[in-house]
């Protein structure tokens, strides 16, 4: 019985090495980069790099850049210098195949307040090019039971965020980048988010976020990067 | 199939923001019935001024349309999503503009009897009306989703949109009340017809291409 444990372990092990060997490598890379916002310069120089099975931690004070950043990793804005690079592509050939495995909750909610929490997710499932399914569970799950069919601007701020978040659910993206996930949400909201990252960096997935909350869950791959706020 | 579900969309948001629609249509008869009022009943003064009469109130009442149509989305987000999935991008610029199409477009059409009757057109110039607005009106909703696209993070982009678009509405105008005008006189009115398709057709595979970049640009 002892001895099984071990083994059993080491299979998992192997399983998670399988993924991590199949995409050999850091998935994103990011050399040299800089941003300039109104003659500021928010960052310079900056390198990162991530690989499948990490979570990268930005952190900084207001202002820092962090969001400007994320931006740019997400292809949605330019960086004013350097180079960026995804699975050892670099952007200007890559961004099609890169965005097709990318999910991005940035501050803006992507919730239209005068659909219901399900047409948000339909419209979500069609502009991702995904079968439908059982929204209602996912909905249940994040705790809008009863709420499906009431047009989002109805909803608390933190129940929009829910609805916002439910993305993360739906998509097979393996990269997530998200922006102050953890805005507005709730205890029970924020652990069971953290529990689904968890779930996603296990099976492989990579994600960037921004939060200037603990994680209070325990994240083996972390890696943190510190922007410093500048002049 | 993405593109019938951003249809479907776009008309559950119309069915739940009536204003939108329903205000252009009601300044289009408003202001076509004020001009009898105003110039005086006498027909022949009012078949004179008719064809360009109508044509400006349906370009205004498009205008009217136009400035809310990427205000939401852009504000709550959902463009900036489609632009970071990259997909469906063009479909969901396709189902604005058809869906601006029928709630804008179609109903100048299926008024113009109502405004036949109040601005005395004669047969010949309805059926000529009908025609330039069949092929007009897309062509309106085409430039005002560009212009929309163009304006939708400007703070009060109301008037910017005006200046932006208006000279491009100039051509369709000129045609349009040039047909309607040869009908009623008369006179053929197949090659301004037939300026009005090419017109429809150039920005019909141009516009979307311009209006995905104008988005994608408005985002980043």
């Amino acid at each position: 019985m002892n001895l099984n444990q071990p083994l059993s372990a080491s299979t998992e092990a192997t399983d998670a090495a399988s993924i991590a060997t199949k995409n050999a490598g850091p998935v994103l890379q990011g050399q040299q980069l800089s941003c300039i916002r109104q003659d500021r310069v928010l960052f310079e120089q900056l390198s990162l790099q991530l690989s499948y099975g990490q979570l990268l931690q930005i952190q900084g004070k207001n202002g820092a850049g962090k969001s400007s950043l994320l931006r740019i990793l997400a292809g949605l804005a330019q960086p004013d210098d350097g180079h960026l690079y995804y699975q050892a592509k670099p952007f200007a050939q890559s961004l099609p195949a890169y965005c097709a495995n990318l999910c991005y909750i940035g501050h803006q909610s992507g919730v239209h307040e005068q659909l219901t929490a399900l047409e948000n997710l339909r419209f979500w499932r069609a502009a991702a090019t995904l079968q439908p399914a059982d929204d209602w569970a996912l909905l249940a799950k994040l705790g809008l039971a009863g709420l499906e069919d009431v047009p989002c601007r109805m909803l608390s701020a933190g129940q929009q965020r829910r609805v916002s978040l439910a993305r993360l659910w739906l998509t097979p993206a393996l990269i997530w980048i998200l922006d102050e996930p953890f805005t507005a949400l709730d205890q029970s909201a924020i652990s069971l988010l953290q529990q689904h990252m968890l779930e996603h960096l296990n099976k492989g997935g990579a994600i960037i976020l921004t939060t200037h909350q603990q994680l209070t869950l325990q994240f083996q791959s972390l890696i943190q990067l510190e922007l410093a706020y500048r002049w | 199939m993405v593109s019938m579900v951003f249809l479907q969309r776009e008309l559950r948001l119309l069915a739940r923001q009536k204003a939108d629609w329903l205000n252009p249509i009601l300044f289009f008869i408003i202001v076509l019935s004020l001009f009898p009022l105003g110039i005086g009943p006498e027909p022949n003064m009012l078949r004179i001024i008719a064809p360009g009469v109508i044509w400006i109130a349906a370009l205004l009442s498009v205008l009217l349309a136009a400035e809310r149509l990427f205000k939401d989305d852009y504000r709550n987000g959902v463009i900036e999503q489609l632009v970071a999935g990259r997909h469906s991008l063009l479909a969901f610029v396709l189902a604005k503009t058809f869906a601006n199409w029928l709630s804008t477009g179609l109903p100048l059409l299926l008024l113009s009897p109502v405004v036949a009757l109040l601005l005395g057109l004669e047969q010949a110039a309805l059926g000529a009306m009908a025609l330039t607005l069949l092929l007009g009106t897309p062509l309106l909703s085409l430039l005002s989703v560009l212009g929309s696209a163009l304006t939708m993070a400007a703070d009060k982009g109301g008037i910017l949109l005006a200046l932006l678009i208006l000279p491009l509405y100039i051509p369709l105008l000129i045609f349009a009340s040039s047909a309607i005008e040869a009908a009623s006189i008369g006179l053929g009115y197949q090659g301004q017809l037939a300026i009005l398709l090419a017109m429809l057709l150039l920005a019909l595979a141009l516009v979307p291409m311009a209006v995905t970049s104008a988005l994608r640009i408005n985002v980043s």
